[in-house]
C-alpha cells in the first residue's frame, strides 16, 4: 500500500510542509516560497497520477500502443500558469508592502497597524 | 352618505389619506398655518371616511367589505377588512386625531418647539400605521404596520433630540422591536406552519384538535409579543416614551400605540385562539395572572411618581392590563369589556394627558408636589382632569363605569375571583394616585383652614394671579375629550353594539 | 446568436478586458466597461428567459462535444447567480467614474477596469462552466484580479489585505484544486453531469470522501465562512470602494453557488449529507457565525468594516437555509444570495459616496450626515432596514422563507436564535442612525464640508444616487413583490431535488 501510493505520500509530505511554512513563518517571501511549494506538489500530484506503467509520452503513432494520460498534464500547465501568476502579483505585493510599512515581516506589520489605530 | 362610492375605495383610503398627508405636511412645512391646516382637514376627511365605514357596517353587520392589495407570499396577504373591533378603534383613533391635533397646535406654538413639520409628518404617518392594524384582515398585514408604528414613533419619542431623549428613544425602540421581532413574528410564523393560515377568522384559525401545549407556547409568545401592550416585563417603554411633547404621549402612548397593542391581543384570542380554545390552554391562567400582577404593580408604582406624565404612564400599563385580562378570560361579558375599556380608557387618559400638557405650557410645571392650588388658575382644565379622573376609576357619570361593569362580570362568570378582585383593588389604587391631584389643585389645604403656613402662602401668590388657561386650541380640545368621557356614558349604545358585534361574527359564522 | 449566448456571457468581458487598453481615456474606458456590463447584464436577462421557457441549456465549448471539449450548461440555479452578478456589476459600474476619481491615481485608472472587467468575467465563468476544472480557472482569474483590486485601496493596510487575502484564496483554491483532481482520479472526467452520475456509481467512497472535504474546505475558505472568515473585513474594509461593493454583493455569493453546486449536483446530497453530518456541522457554524460575526459588527468604528462583518453574519444565514436539505431551506439560501446582494451593494454604494464627500466612513465622521447628505443616509437607512429584516423589504422575505424552513423542521431554537441575530442586526444598524442623524456634525468637519458646497448640503452626486436608489428600490420592490425573486430560487432549488415544478 505504502509502495503503491508513493507518488500520494511524496505530495502529502511536499503539501504539509508547503503549508507548515505558509503558516509558521512570518517573513512574507517566506510565505509566498511556502505557498510555492504547496502548489507544486498539488502539481506532482497530478502528473504522477497520470502516469500509466509503461506507457510513453502521448505521442500520436501507430508504434506507440501504451502511453499516459495526457489530459493532466494539460491541466497542471494550466495550474501552472495559474501558480506563476499569483506568485508574481504576491511577490510584487511585498515591494509594495516594504515600500509602504518599511519591513515584509508580519508581527512588525500588523504592529505599525496597531500603533495607527 | 355617499352610497354610490365603493366601500372597499373609501376603506383603503382612510389608510391612504394619512400617508398623502404626511407628503403634503413635507411639502408644505414652510408654512405653518397651510400645514397645520392640511393636517386638520384630512383629519376631518378621514372621519368622515371611517364614519362612512362604521355606517355600511352597522346597517349591514354581514357585509364583507375588504381590500386586498398584494400577494406577497403566496397564502400570505396584505389586505384589509372591516369588522367591529377595528371599526371601533379606528373610530377612536381617527376621533382623537382630530382633537389632538387641535390640542398640538396650541401645545407645539405655545411651548415652542422645534421640528413641528417633522413632528406633524410622523404624527401622520402613525395615524396611518393604526388605520392599517385597525382594519388588517390577517397577522401579517397587522404585523407590517404594527413595525411601521414603531418606527415612525420613534422620532416623536425623540422630539427633543437631548442626551435623555435618546435614551428613552432607545428604550423604546429596544423593547418593542426586540419583543415584536423575537416573540410576536415567531409567533406569526409558527401559527403560519401549524394552522396553515394568519387570516382573522371568527372562532380561530386552529382546529379544535391542535396540539394544546404549542397553541399554549404560541399563546405566550403572542402576549410577549405585542410589547405594546405593556405586560410586565415589557412596560418599560411606556414610561420611557413620556419624554415626547405631550401631544405624542396623549394620542400615540395613552391611545394609538398602546391600544393598538391590547387591540392586537383582544384580537389574536377572539379570531386566532378562538374564545373557545383560549380557556383549555394551560398557559392562558399564568396570562391571566401575570397581567392581573401587571395592573397592581403599576398601580402601586403609579402612586410614588412625582412627575405627572409619568405617574400617567404607569397609569396606563394598568388600564391595557384589564383589556388584556378581559381578552384572555374569554368569555363574552369579558371580550365586551375589553373592547369598551379600549374606547373609555383612550378618552380618560388623553384628557388626562391633555390637561398634563396644559400645566406645563401655562405654568410650566411638571412635578404633582407643585400643582397644589392650581384650580384657581386653570380652572376648566383641572375640571376636566377631575371628570377624567372617574372615568379612569370607573365611577359613574363617565364611561369607564361601563368597561368597568362588563369586565368584572366577565370574571365572575368565568369564576376567576382573584381576577375579581383584583380589579376592584386596583380601582381603589387609582382613587389613591388620581383624586388627590385635582383635590389638592382645587383644595390646596384640605377641607380645614389651618393649613400650613408655608402652603398658604404659596397658594395666596397663586390665588392672586388671574386665570392662566392653555392657549385656546389645547383647551377646546380638553373640554371636548372630556365631555366625551360623560356623553359616552350616557350613550354608550354605539360602543357597546361594536363590541357584542365583534362576537356575533363569530355566533353567525359558527352556526354556519 | 441566440444559441451563443451562454460562451458569450463569458467571453465579452473576457474579450473586453484587453481592449481597454487602447482606449486609453478614463472616462472612455468607463463608458466602454459599462456598455460591456449592461451587455452582460442583457445576456444574463436572455437566458433566464431560455431557461424558464425550455429548461436548461448545453452548449459544447468550440464545437467539441462534451466529454472531449468544455461544456457549459446553464440551468435554473446558474441563471439566478449570473443576474444578480451581472446586475450589481452594472449598477456598481454607474458610479465608478466619479469614486475611482477620488480614490485612485488617474493613470491607473485603465487597469482598474482592465482587472473589473477580468474579475466580473470570472466569476460568470466559475458560474456558467460544467466543468470542474475550468472552475478552478475561472476561479482564480477572479481571484488574481481581485487581489489586485483590492491592492488599488489608498491605505497602506489595502496590500496587507490584499497579501492575507491572496494566501488564504490560494490555499482555498489549491484545496478546490486537490479534490478535482481526486475526483478525476477516480472517474476519469471532469464534466460536472457526468461526475454526478459516475461518483454515485462508485463502490469506494474513501478517495471520494477525501475529495469532498477539501473542496468543502476550500469552498468554505473562498466563502468566508465562520471561522474561516478572517480575510473578509480588511479585504472590505480597505478595497477601493466600489471595489467593496462589487464584492460584497457578488463574491461571496459566487462561492455559496459553488458550495451548491458541489454538493447537490456533484456529489449528490445522499453522499454529501450521509457521509459526514455536515449539516449539523453547517448548522453550528452558521449560527455561530451569525452571533459572533454581528456582536463583532456591533464593536466596529469603522463602518465598512462593520458592514463587513455583518455580511459574514449572513453568510450563517445562507448556511442556515443550505443545512436543512430540504427544497425550502435552499430556497431560502438562494433567495437570500439575491436579497442579500441587494442589500450589501447599495449600503457600500451608498458608504462611497460618504467617501467621497468625507474621505473617510469612521463612525465618528458621519455625525450629523443626515442633514448633509440626506438622500445618501435615508438610503442607508432604508437599505439598513432590510439588513434587519423589517417588512417589505427583501430582508424579510428571505427571513420568512428561512423561518418557515426551520420551523418545518420542529427547530424552534434555531428559529429563535434566528430571530435574535436580526435584534444584533438592529443595534449596529441603529449606532449608525444615532451618529447620522443625532449627533451635530464635528466642528473640524463642517470646514471640509463648507468648502465642499455652497449651500451647506454635500448630497452625493447624481452618478451615485441613481444606482444607490435604484438599489434601495429593488429592496423595496422585491420585498413587495416577491414573484420574480421566489419564482428564480425555487426553481433553482426544485431542479437541484429533482422535483419538477
Amino acid at each position: 500500500m505504502f509502495i503503491g501510493l508513493a507518488n500520494t505520500w511524496v505530495a502529502i509530505l511536499l503539501m504539509m510542509i508547503g503549508l507548515y511554512i505558509v503558516i509558521a513563518q512570518g517573513n512574507l517571501i517566506k510565505k509566498i516560497i511556502g505557498l510555492t511549494l504547496f502548489q507544486t506538489s498539488v502539481f506532482i500530484f497530478y502528473i504522477s497520477m497520470a502516469k500509466v506503467e509503461g506507457g510513453t509520452a502521448p505521442i500520436f503513432s501507430s508504434d506507440i500502443s501504451i502511453y499516459s494520460n495526457p489530459l493532466p498534464h494539460a491541466l497542471i500547465l494550466t495550474a501552472i500558469v495559474v501558480g506563476i501568476s499569483t506568485t508574481a502579483l504576491a511577490l510584487s505585493l511585498i515591494v509594495r508592502i516594504k515600500e509602504a510599512y518599511g519591513t515584509i515581516e508580519e508581527e512588525e506589520i500588523q504592529g505599525l497597524d496597531e500603533e495607527q489605530d | 352618505m355617499i352610497s354610490d362610492m365603493n366601500e372597499s375605495l373609501i376603506l383603503q383610503l382612510a389608510i391612504v389619506l394619512p400617508l398623502l398627508t404626511s407628503a403634503l405636511i413635507i411639502a408644505t412645512g414652510k408654512n405653518p398655518n397651510v400645514r397645520e391646516g392640511v393636517t386638520i382637514v384630512s383629519a376631518l376627511v378621514l372621519i368622515y371616511f371611517v364614519f362612512n365605514l362604521y355606517s355600511a357596517f352597522s346597517n349591514d353587520p354581514n357585509q364583507v367589505i375588504s381590500a386586498l392589495w398584494w400577494e406577497l407570499i403566496p397564502g400570505l396577504t396584505i389586505s384589509f377588512k372591516v369588522e367591529a373591533l377595528g371599526v371601533l378603534f379606528a373610530l377612536i383613533a381617527s376621533f382623537l386625531w382630530l382633537v389632538t391635533t387641535s390640542y398640538a397646535i396650541g401645545y407645539m406654538r405655545g411651548h415652542g418647539e422645534k421640528n413641528q413639520t417633522r413632528f406633524y409628518c410622523c404624527f401622520a404617518v402613525a395615524i396611518a400605521a393604526v388605520m392599517g392594524i385597525a382594519f388588517s384582515a390577517n397577522l401579517f398585514t397587522l404585523f407590517i404596520f404594527y413595525e411601521v408604528l414603531t418606527l415612525s414613533t420613534y422620532p416623536l419619542v425623540t422630539h427633543a433630540g437631548t442626551e435623555k431623549a435618546k435614551k428613552s428613544g432607545r428604550v423604546y425602540l429596544g423593547i418593542l422591536l426586540t419583543t415584536s421581532i423575537l416573540f410576536l413574528l415567531s409567533a406569526i410564523v409558527s401559527t403560519w406552519v401549524v394552522a396553515g393560515s394568519v387570516e382573522f377568522t371568527a372562532g380561530g384559525v386552529f382546529s379544535p384538535d391542535v396540539d394544546k401545549t404549542i397553541a399554549g407556547v404560541l399563546l405566550v409568545l403572542f402576549v410577549f409579543g405585542v410589547g405594546k401592550a405593556a405586560i410586565m416585563p415589557f412596560h418599560r417603554w411606556l414610561p420611557a416614551a413620556m419624554v415626547a411633547p405631550t401631544p405624542v404621549s396623549a394620542l400615540l402612548h395613552a391611545v394609538a400605540v398602546v391600544k393598538a397593542g391590547v387591540f392586537t391581543i383582544l384580537k389574536v384570542c377572539v379570531f386566532i385562539f378562538g374564545i373557545d380554545l383560549l380557556p383549555s390552554l394551560a398557559t392562558t391562567d399564568f396570562l391571566l395572572y401575570l397581567a392581573a400582577a401587571t395592573v397592581l404593580l403599576s398601580s402601586i408604582v403609579a402612586m410614588r411618581q412625582d412627575n405627572l406624565k409619568l405617574r400617567l404612564a404607569y397609569s396606563t400599563v394598568s388600564q391595557l392590563g384589564y383589556v388584556t385580562i378581559g381578552a384572555l378570560l374569554a368569555s363574552e361579558s369579558a371580550a365586551i369589556g375589553s373592547a369598551l375599556h379600549i374606547a373609555a380608557h383612550a378618552f380618560g387618559k388623553i384628557t388626562l394627558f391633555f390637561c398634563a400638557g396644559a400645566i406645563l405650557v401655562s405654568l410650566h410645571k411638571s412635578n404633582i408636589s407643585e400643582m397644589r392650588g392650581i384650580g384657581r388658575q386653570m380652572p376648566i382644565t383641572m375640571a376636566a382632569f377631575f371628570i377624567a379622573s372617574l372615568s379612569i376609576i370607573g365611577v359613574p357619570p363617565a364611561v369607564g363605569t361601563w368597561s368597568k361593569w362588563f369586565l368584572l362580570m366577565g370574571s365572575i362568570e368565568t369564576e376567576h375571583y382573584i381576577i375579581m378582585s383584583v380589579l376592584m383593588i386596583s380601582s381603589l389604587l387609582n382613587i389613591a394616585y388620581l383624586i388627590p391631584i385635582p383635590f389638592h389643585a382645587f383644595f390646596p389645604n384640605g377641607f380645614t383652614n389651618k393649613g400650613e403656613a408655608e402652603d398658604s402662602a404659596i397658594s395666596d401668590v397663586q390665588s392672586n394671579s388671574q386665570i392662566k388657561e392653555a392657549p385656546l386650541p389645547s383647551l377646546i380640545a380638553i373640554v371636548i375629550t372630556a365631555t366625551g368621557c360623560i356623553a359616552l356614558f350616557i350613550y354608550p349604545q354605539p360602543l357597546y353594539e361594536l363590541a357584542t358585534a365583534m362576537l356575533e361574527t363569530r355566533a353567525v359564522n359558527y352556526a354556519e | 446568436m441566440v444559441s451563443q449566448l451562454p460562451v458569450l456571457q463569458v467571453i465579452l468581458p473576457l474579450m473586453a478586458a484587453p481592449l481597454c487598453l487602447l482606449l486609453k481615456r478614463s472616462t472612455l474606458v468607463w463608458l466602454f466597461c459599462l456598455i460591456v456590463s449592461f451587455l452582460s447584464l442583457l445576456i444574463s436577462i436572455l437566458l433566464v428567459q431560455q431557461v424558464s421557457t425550455s429548461g436548461p441549456i448545453d452548449y459544447a465549448f468550440g464545437g467539441w462535444d462534451v466529454p472531449w471539449g468544455i461544456g457549459y450548461r446553464i440551468d435554473q440555479l446558474n441563471v439566478l447567480l449570473l443576474i444578480v452578478i451581472t446586475a450589481m456589476s452594472s449598477v456598481v459600474l454607474i458610479a465608478a467614474k466619479e469614486s475611482i476619481a477620488r480614490e485612485i491615481d488617474p493613470e491607473k485608472h485603465v487597469y482598474f477596469y482592465i482587472l473589473y472587467l477580468l474579475s466580473l468575467s470570472g466569476m460568470l465563468g466559475i458560474v456558467a462552466t460544467g466543468d470542474a476544472f475550468n472552475i478552478f480557472v475561472f476561479l482564480e482569474i477572479t481571484s488574481l484580479s481581485v487581489y489586485a483590486l483590492i491592492a488599488m485601496g489608498r491605505h497602506r493596510r489595502a496590500l496587507w489585505a490584499s497579501y492575507q487575502y491572496l494566501i488564504m484564496g490560494t490555499i482555498g483554491a489549491t484545496f478546490i484544486l486537490i479534490g478535482i483532481g481526486m475526483m478525476y482520479q477516480m472517474t476519469g472526467t471532469l464534466n460536472i453531469t457526468d461526475l454526478s452520475v459516475r461518483l454515485a456509481e462508485l463502490p469506494q467512497k474513501r478517495t471520494i470522501l477525501t475529495a469532498f472535504v477539501f473542496i468543502i474546505v476550500g469552498v468554505c475558505l473562498k466563502l468566508a465562512l465562520f471561522p474561516l472568515h478572517l480575510w473578509l473585513p480588511n479585504a472590505y474594509t480597505y478595497a477601493p470602494s466600489i471595489v467593496s461593493a462589487f464584492l460584497a454583493a457578488t463574491a461571496t455569493k459566487v462561492a455559496i453557488y459553488l458550495l451548491i453546486r458541489f454538493t447537490y449536483s456533484v456529489f449528490g446530497p445522499s453522499l454529501s449529507f450521509a457521509a459526514i453530518p455536515l449539516q449539523t456541522l453547517f448548522m453550528a457554524l452558521g449560527l455561530v457565525g451569525i452571533f459572533v460575526a454581528s456582536v463583532t459588527a456591533i464593536y466596529q468604528t469603522n463602518v465598512k468594516k462593520l458592514f463587513a462583518y455583518s455580511s459574514i453574519a449572513h453568510i450563517g444565514y445562507m448556511i442556515l437555509g443550505f443545512s436543512t436539505g430540504t427544497v425550502a431551506g435552499l430556497t431560502a439560501t438562494l433567495l437570500h444570495v439575491f436579497n442579500h446582494a441587494l442589500m450589501k451593494s447599495a449600503l457600500f454604494l451608498a458608504l462611497a459616496a460618504v467617501m467621497l464627500r468625507i474621505g473617510s466612513v469612521q463612525l465618528s465622521s458621519m455625525q450629523g450626515l443626515g442633514r448633509q447628505m440626506p438622500w445618501t443616509m435615508a438610503a442607508i437607512v432604508l437599505a439598513g432596514l432590510s439588513l434587519i429584516g423589517v417588512p417589505l423589504t427583501v430582508g424579510f422575505v428571505s427571513k420568512w422563507y428561512l423561518l418557515v424552513a426551520i420551523i418545518e423542521q420542529g427547530n424552534w431554537v434555531v428559529a429563535g436564535l434566528i430571530l435574535m441575530g436580526s435584534l444584533l442586526a438592529v443595534i449596529y444598524v441603529w449606532r449608525i442612525v444615532e451618529v447620522a442623524y443625532f449627533k451635530e456634525p464635528a466642528t473640524a468637519q463642517k470646514g471640509d464640508v463648507l468648502e465642499g458646497a455652497a449651500g451647506g448640503s454635500t448630497e452625493a452626486p447624481l452618478s451615485f444616487l441613481i444606482p444607490i436608489w435604484l438599489l434601495v428600490g429593488a429592496n423595496i420592490y422585491f420585498g413587495i413583490d416577491t414573484r420574480f425573486s421566489t419564482q428564480l430560487a425555487q426553481s433553482a432549488a426544485q431542479s437541484l431535488f429533482g422535483v419538477s415544478p
